[in-house]
């Protein structure tokens, strides 16, 4: 269906447009700062809507694709928009709308000319990502990386006074470009020789590479966008550069831009290569398991309310690549309706990752904003103060904890049904392997649950912990809009999952050439292989909680009395209670770093029994920055240090090594 | 239209849902005189529960100043949620029309929302028991959970579904096999049982000991009508667990889908489960001691271990 000759291509391509004109317009108001919020950043969100609207459309639509008159001479840029690519351009417009329409609140008490340069770089940064999903070659996609890598670097420096901030930024920078060689190296393999026209994904495509090449671009891919998503051992750049960056930022870095290194996986390694060696699978298995503990065990010890959620950004990231590999397994051994239903829990988590990360990004940003604090360990209580963010956030935990009805459990649910369907590979390692990669998806959910109730708990439930400071203050209006949105798509795609994966079903068939079919018996019933076999209904969940739940409230209120008096805290009758005796954020997280020591490299100073002013103080740090980075870092330093020998600032010697190197070369012409 | 045996069904859902509700206290009260009896103790009888619930439900409710409205929900949620739970357990007959609606992996989501909701209410006065009740009993659930996945991912796989009535279904009607991977995992269910439902050796349900505490640590602030559906919440679960350890270990009586006339045997039959095993129950409860709380993780860590090897087992054995 075309509209009067309009593809969606020509939407999503207005809408990258529009994002251009509204950062350079951002920049020309800086002197005008409540234009860029009140106006700006609404516009921008729109524009969100605009872009996710495409996205729908074209999920069912075929792929479109154009030639730009831009470009080099004779490389001109390809644009194309397949399901894949739409499906995450719903994702990125969906979720930059809540934090859009969050953020022309956030910013509004930022300086002018700092506000007009982050407007630019937050449009242009949206626009990046939207380039990344809608490139149809190599060169295109590089371009639209880089922007995405570069503007997010300077949003990530918005506070660049702070050196802590520049020290991040320069790990984010570093590691995603260390990634972006790998992939461009992976285009590079891909073209091989064919000559100059061969850099278009078409091209790539019809490409019939040797096994040993075909792996090697998967191995580049994998650990260039895995340094992008946050993969082991590449996610040191994560905790980092989350918490540098303002909130907002973070949202969109963490909801939307791993998601695209995601879409990179995707693309590469199903529709480039078609996804040809079992051993891949495994590897992306293996990385995603390790990953995804890895991230959560880290999150569960932070005292940083930032730093938790960009640890368990990594641990789902584990999980999305946990699906993948589990899809490439399967569509070698030519299975493809369970490569399909990994594919649809995937992508489906994808996507729920993409709203309630976000959600609890932002949230943290009011928080912020209200209380001045990162450090969970002095917040407390503000469920009272903020009932607006309590109740929002509240929704953003239960979904990521992975709780029914939530959208959360959905992705979760599909995804042990494909380890449940796995019996019956012909090879037998798999097979015994793949039961325990199970139990530790299992294992890494339940821990995200502890770690999301020490979140919410500890920040917003109990007593104030900090100092008396002034009572914290709710979200603004545009705040209470955006984080309204972000909760009401987490519900919805909680409760109607069936549409949701009638939806994927036209992603997967490109990707593994068929969809799950009848993923449903009726639209209540979720039922991804046959209604005998599985099937989950979060409507009718629901129902049944809710009204369970008031008929015994009803119950209750209508035989009983329902008095309530209100006095201090029981406690066991203990007199001096002060809120010091809660845990703290470390307190919280102390059973997971005395279960998984081994795994930390802990710092600690504990009181003698005399001091008069006791103070405890805990570091657990990450054992592979000190295992893998430092040796590195020492190396290049001992590397550039070798090189300064040359280096004598007179201007004599240095005409002298021209000279040198001129004659060398002249040896060899 | 709706056929005969569809409103058949739905009355039996309905019948199942107040016949667990009502029977879950008796059941806590049941385990409980059987602990006294092997203490050499009278005991209070076995309609104890419900004579405390219903002082309860009489009483004033009594609530900390700071308490937000979590606070005073969570009692329904949890009370909702382990109702729901046991309701949808099939341990009379196959066919409950609700069950597909939740299957083994959403019933393990049940628990998983309740105990989350009943944490955050424990940490929302902001006592020293109520967050270290809360602290300790996510540190037990996050090995007790993937645990209990596994239980059920065993039957699923010797079932090929993940439907509760499927799997009770495919192991109550076929012939008498010993599932060497079962047997793996009902060692690793029991674990889980005693753990989830805080008895010895993990927690003690009738401890005044604080510093040991971890379900009653958490519930310590909840009085009167509240406290009462934590309570009531508690014996559900306890139900809850002990028809699923029936369903999945011992399901033979259990009536067929559509077959009504076998019904009054397989009540029964399921009176006769539950008194066994809430008196086998009370005899592992007397004869293990409670354990430190830092023992626990790894007594946790062996169930899961075990419920894993069940599983690797079916992979290697077939069974």
């Amino acid at each position: 269906m075309d509209i009067a000759g309009v593809l969606p291509l020509d939407v999503a391509g207005l809408a990258v447009v529009l994002w251009m004109a509204l950062g350079l317009l951002g920049l020309a108001l800086q002197r005008r700062p409540h234009l860029i919020t009140n106006v700006i950043f609404p516009l921008g969100a729109i524009v969100s809507l605009v872009l996710a609207a495409a996205g729908l459309w074209a999920i069912g639509e075929h792929a479109s694709y154009a030639v730009l008159p831009l470009g080099l001479p004779g490389l001109p840029l390809h644009l194309g928009l397949d399901p894949l690519s739409a499906f995450f351009l719903i994702l990125l417009g969906g979720a930059s709308l809540g934090v859009s329409l969050f953020s022309a609140g956030y910013f509004k008490s930022m300086q002018g000319n700092t506000l007009g340069l982050l407007c630019l770089e937050y449009h242009l940064f949206l626009a990046g990502m939207a380039l990344v999903l809608l490139a149809d070659d190599a060169y295109m996609f590089m371009v639209a990386w880089e922007t995405m890598a570069l503007s997010s670097y300077f949003l990530v420096t918005t506070d660049h006074n702070v050196p802590d901030i520049r020290k991040a930024g320069f790990l984010y920078l570093l590691i995603a470009h260390v990634g972006a060689i790998a992939i461009l190296l992976s285009f590079g393999v891909m073209q091989g020789g064919h000559g100059i026209g061969a850099y278009t994904f078409a091209a790539m495509r019809a490409a019939h590479l040797s096994v040993f090449w075909s792996s090697v671009v998967f191995l580049l891919a994998l650990f260039g966008f895995g340094a992008k998503a946050g993969l082991l051992p590449l996610h040191v750049w994560l905790p980092e550069a989350h918490p540098a960056a303002p909130s907002p930022v973070s949202a969109l870095m963490s909801g939307i831009m791993l998601k695209t290194a995601i879409y990179g996986i995707l693309r590469v390694t199903f529709d480039l290569l078609g996804a040809q060696q079992w051993w891949w699978g495994m590897l992306a298995l293996a990385l995603g398991l390790i990953t995804a503990i890895y991230g959560v065990m880290f999150a569960a010890v932070q005292a940083d309310m930032k730093r938790l959620l960009a640890y368990s950004s990594i641990e789902n990231i584990g999980l999305l690549l946990v699906g993948i590999g589990l899809a490439i397994i399967f569509h070698v051994y030519g299975k493809d309706a369970l490569a399909a239903l990994s594919l649809t829990a995937t992508l489906y988590h994808s996507l729920n990752h993409a709203f309630f990360k976000s959600l609890l990004f932002v949230g943290t940003g009011s928080i912020l904003h209200a209380t001045g604090e990162r450090n969970m360990g002095r917040m407390g209580g503000l469920i009272h103060h903020m009932p607006w963010v309590a109740g929002l956030m509240l929704v953003g935990v239960l979904s990521i904890s992975g709780l029914p009805p939530f959208n959360g459990f959905v992705s979760e649910w599909l995804l042990l049904q494909a380890f449940l369907l796995s019996p019956g590979l012909p090879n037998n390692y798999i097979n015994m392997l793949i039961p325990v990669a199970a139990a530790v998806i299992a294992l890494a959910a339940a821990l995200a649950a502890y770690v999301m109730v020490k979140f919410y708990g500890i920040i917003f439930l109990g007593q104030p912990r900090g100092e008396a400071r002034e009572p914290a203050h709710d979200a603004g209006m545009f705040e209470r809009i955006g984080l309204s949105w972000l909760a009401l798509v987490c519900v919805v795609l909680g409760l109607a999952p069936v549409f949701v994966v009638h939806q994927l079903d036209l992603v997967t068939q490109l990707l593994v050439g068929r969809g799950l079919g009848n993923a449903a018996a009726g639209w209540l019933f979720l039922a991804p292989v046959d209604i005998d076999r599985a099937s989950y209904s979060p409507v009718f969940f629901l129902l049944a909680v809710l009204g369970v739940m008031l008929v015994t409230a009803l119950v209750v209120h209508y035989f009983y009395h329902g008095r309530t008096r209100r006095g201090p805290a029981w406690d066991c009758g203990f007199p001096a209670q002060t809120s010091r005796m809660q845990d703290t954020a470390e307190g919280f997280g102390q059973p997971i770093r005395r279960i998984f020591e081994p795994f930390f490299r802990i710092e600690s100073e504990l009181p003698s029994a005399f001091d008069t002013h006791p103070r405890y103080h805990g570091r657990s740090e990450d054992r592979l920055w000190f295992a893998l980075y430092v040796p590195i870092k020492r190396i290049s330093e001992k590397l550039s240090s070798w090189v300064s020998l040359l280096q004598h600032g007179r201007i004599h010697l240095y005409l002298t090594y021209t000279f040198v190197t001129l004659i060398v070369l002249l040896a060899f012409v | 239209m709706m056929s005969t045996n569809q409103a058949l069904g739905i009355l039996f859902q309905i019948y199942q849902s107040l016949l667990v509700v009502l029977l879950a206290p008796l059941l806590t009260g049941w385990v409980n005189q059987c602990r006294a009896w092997l203490q050499n103790r009278t005991g209070p009888g076995v309609l104890q529960p419900y004579r405390t619930l219903r002082k309860l439900f009489h009483k004033d409710a009594v609530m900390a100043y700071n308490a937000s409205p979590l606070f005073r929900t969570t009692p329904y949620i949890l009370f909702g949620c382990m109702w729901l739970a046991a309701a949808i357990i099939p341990i009379i007959a196959v066919g409950l029309p609700f069950s597909p609606a939740a299957d083994v992996i959403a019933l393990v989501g049940v628990f998983a929302l309740a105990r989350v909701f009943i944490a955050l209410a424990a940490m929302d006065i902001g006592t020293a028991f109520g967050t270290l009740g809360a602290r300790r009993e996510m540190l037990v659930s996050f090995l007790a959970e993937p645990a209990l996945l596994m239980v059920f991912f065993t039957a699923s796989l010797i079932s090929h579904s993940t439907q509760l009535p499927r799997i009770v279904d495919a192991l109550a009607h076929h012939q008498f096999i010993l599932y060497p991977s079962l047997a793996f995992a009902g060692l690793a269910f029991v674990i889980v049982l005693l753990a989830e439902n805080a008895r010895i050796p993990v927690d003690n349900p009738s401890t005044h000991l604080e510093l040991t505490m971890i379900h009653e640590a958490m519930i310590l602030e909840y009085s009167a009508r509240h406290l009462a559906l934590v309570e009531w919440a508690s014996s559900l679960k306890l139900f809850a667990y002990i028809s699923i350890g029936i369903a999945l270990f011992f399901p033979y009586g259990i009536a067929e889908a559509g077959d009504w006339r076998a019904l009054p045997l397989a009540i029964i039959a399921l009176l006769v489960k539950l008194i066994l095993a809430g008196a086998a129950l009370a005899l592992l409860e007397t004869l293990l001691a409670k354990m430190r709380i830092f023992r626990a993780p790894e007594f946790l860590g062996t169930a899961f271990l075990l419920a894993v090897l069940g599983l690797l087992i079916h992979f290697l054995l077939g069974a």
